[in-house]
């Protein structure tokens, strides 16, 4: 239902710009989970912004596709959010895409009562509705997310932050949107509150069937909870895999690394490495894989040409992407050619195109 | 990471034995005083937070002692006691078998050094790398004249595997990352030459590829200079990782300690068990629902007897009348719960979740 194809964004203009997204692609079906995994300027949240044209100065997307199809009964009618006009794109966001911010401590605003802010947002789209109407959504909406409606006359600053983060999942799904977009939506929360919450929109998903692009840093809950994980490392996608299949059978070396930087709850205690290095500078990145300094199956190749998100090496058909010259040169180390754990993904991953679509050029 | 395959203990570079009892923290408390704000006809009430109440805390030379437990648990009050940054309402510490009072901090300093959790606020950014170093080697007369001190500044950064360290001693913090920055900060802490490292979330401002480069390092100054580190963490899987013992912290109060490895496989109490479901796990084999609801108290008026009752799935009439005490559920493993009592074990299967409010 929303295809992201080839999206570039930059920050800056000319020579001096920073490339934070480089040709991603994205494809989120109706009802998936989809995992958006980084480290920190990994560019996960400028894609997101870029994909909904929510990017702040200095960002521009200088190329892509985001395409969005409104409604099941007509897959004739495509909207490339890039292309709409801002009438389509006022319309669009919040009604079919809506956004949950990392904090809700800022995103509320203080001074208005939880009840002003979500019945605004029903009047801003929904102009011919009433007062009383409005009202009984709004409480509706916060028993949806497992607020007592009483809170409804409460001020951000008397409720805790899970609250608050509840309340804002409340106002995203005010207008009964197909897609949420959450950034980093439980990162400053405790560890039993993030539960709740993830639970809360698993459990929404379900009853609703909205599609999620959940992004995090926390690749140990992805799999938990997503469909389908993407990678990103310095602005590209370097693997995408149904959940599952990633935890068990990584195939790109920085995904194994980064599964092997969550120490486990069971078994042995085993020593761990982490990655060594540090992330790169997005001012100046390497030539070729930009894992590659990192990586510690380097090939010569790696640092010269960059390898393109194609299907593995081992059980190509097996729904997902990879980018790593180790699969093209067969010189895969034990570590990322485990078998493909059993079981069928509940969405498939999206197929390369057999084109690059054409760019729709310019910057917007 | 324990003792020498034979058993003999390892005398560490500190010339301590490991295992040996550095600090100890015996019933620490801490109540800050605050005045809430007075409601229209009222008067204006003194209330006292109980931040950290009784606690008990070992740091042993070679062991890393994790203390876990989510905001507002009292953990990093533990922890800035310990330093010395804020002064109990109650309790004693000792060092070396000897009381600590408020006078002497360098004395204490020299031997007590923090590592803070965040490195970009913890560096000065008008001071180059070689100033913060050599710094706390004048003060503590650990190198004098400019030759040897910046012989010591290099020593100080290869220890921490900042290489080559020449460049890095003349490097500012803004030319930094985040994990250079936190292996900076913790040169800066070694360069008193302590016994005891406080550690308050030293990595949860990091990226997670990094992580594990900061506590393996952490891991080394235990296994290689005997230093005895406390680990203030709110991520119970890297307390399981890197800590040889861990006490789990509930509203102010201690709840659970023990080896880390039994806590985590063994967790005795509720609370200890809720945080482990509720810790992300890739293993687990489905989404599951966690039992217990709500949220931490207030500290102001904490909820009598056991502070977890009103959140508890297995609460029982007398853990909203008394304090659990103490009981001993494993070798060094002790759990504060009445479950585990003698006269209440029979209760441990019967949930009663269904009656407790969401």
């Amino acid at each position: 239902m929303l295809d992201i194809r080839g999206l570039c964004v930059d920050y800056g203009r000319g020579g001096r710009a920073v490339h934070a997204v480089i040709d991603a692609d994205l494809t989120l079906h109706r009802g998936e989970v989809l995992g958006l995994a980084g480290e920190s300027g990994s560019g996960k949240s400028t894609l997101a912004y870029g994909a909904t044209r929510l990017l702040r100065q200095p960002g521009i997307i200088t190329g892509g596709n985001v395409l969005f199809w409104p409604s099941i009964q007509r897959p004739d009618h495509v909207i490339d959010i890039l292309d709409a006009s801002p009438e389509t794109l006022r319309r669009l966001r919040w009604r079919d895409v809506a956004l949950v911010f990392q904090s809700a401590m800022n995103s509320l605003n203080p001074v208005l009562s939880v009840q002003a802010q979500l019945t605004d947002t029903l009047a801003a789209h929904l102009p011919e509705s009433t007062r009383e109407e409005r009202r009984e959504r709004a409480a509706e909406l916060l028993e949806l997310v497992g607020i007592n409606p009483d809170r409804l006359r409460s001020f951000p600053h008397e409720l805790s932050g899970g609250m608050k983060q509840r309340v804002m999942i409340a106002m995203a799904l005010a207008l009964d949107p197909q897609v949420v977009i959450m950034d980093e939506p439980t990162t400053a929360l405790d560890v039993v509150t993030q539960r709740q919450i993830v639970e809360q929109v698993i459990k929404l998903r379900d009853q609703l069937g909205f599609s999620v692009l959940f992004i995090t840093h926390d690749l140990s809950l992805l799999i938990e909870m997503a469909d389908t994980i993407a990678i990103m490392y310095a602005g590209r996608i370097v693997e995408s895999s149904p959940a599952q299949r990633l935890f068990r059978a990584p195939r790109h070396p920085y995904s194994a690394a980064l599964l092997d930087s969550f120490p486990s709850l069971h078994g042995q205690r085993t020593v761990m490495t982490g990655i060594p290095g540090s992330p790169p500078d997005m001012r100046n990145l390497p030539a070729g894989c930009a894992f590659a300094p990192r990586c510690r199956y380097a090939l010569p190749r790696c640092t010269e040409q960059l390898p393109p998100l194609a299907r593995p090496a081992i059980e190509p058909d097996a729904h997902r992407l990879v980018a790593c010259w180790l699969h093209e040169e067969h010189k895969l180390p034990e570590e990322l050619a485990a078998p493909e754990p059993d079981g069928q993904p509940r969405f498939p991953a999206r197929t390369p195109l057999p084109f690059a679509p054409e760019s729709s050029g310019g910057s917007r | 990471m324990t003792d020498t395959p034979d058993g003999t203990p390892v005398v560490s570079a500190s010339g301590r034995r490991r295992g040996e009892v550095v600090l100890e923290a015996r019933g620490l408390t801490k109540l800050f005083r605050v005045r809430s704000r007075p409601q229209r006809g009222q008067r204006r009430v003194r209330a006292v937070v109980h931040a950290c109440e009784d606690v008990d805390l070992t740091l042993e030379a070679g062991r890393v002692t994790a203390v876990v437990g989510e905001s507002g648990c009292g953990k990093t009050t533990a922890a800035r006691m310990l330093a010395q940054l804020i002064k109990p309402t109650r309790g004693t510490i000792t060092l070396d078998g000897k009381p600590v009072s408020g006078r002497k901090l360098r004395t204490y300093r020299r031997k007590v050094q923090i590592v803070f959790q965040d490195p970009f606020a913890s560096l000065n950014p008008v001071h180059s790398v070689r100033y913060h170093l050599s710094r706390p080697l004048r003060i503590y007369h650990r190198a004098r004249g400019k030759a040897e001190v910046n012989a010591a500044v290099e020593e100080l950064l290869s220890r921490v595997s900042l290489s080559p360290p020449r460049q890095f001693a003349d490097k500012w913090p803004h030319e930094l990352s985040g994990g250079q920055r936190q292996r900076v900060a913790i040169a800066r802490a070694l360069a008193a030459g302590p016994a005891v490292l406080l550690a308050d979330e030293p990595v949860s401002m990091l990226d997670v590829s990094i992580r594990l480069g900061v506590l393996n390092l952490l891991g080394e100054l235990r296994d290689i200079d005997g230093l005895a580190i406390l680990y203030v963490t709110h991520d119970i899987a890297s307390a399981r990782y890197f800590a040889d013992t861990m006490t789990v912290m509930y509203a102010g109060r201690v709840v659970e300690s023990g080896p880390s490895l039994e806590v985590t496989d063994n967790p005795a109490h509720p609370y200890t068990q809720l945080l482990l479901e509720a810790a992300p796990d890739p293993e687990r084999p489905g989404p599951q629902a966690i039992e217990a609801r709500g949220s931490a108290p207030s500290l102001i008026a904490p909820p009598s007897g056991c502070r977890f009752h009103p959140r508890c799935p297995y609460a029982m009439p007398i853990c909203s009348e008394q304090l659990p005490p103490d009981i001993s559920v494993g070798e060094g493993h002790v759990a504060a719960c009445w479950l585990r009592h003698p006269d209440y074990k029979d209760a441990v299967d019967t949930p009663t979740a269904g009656n407790l409010p969401a």
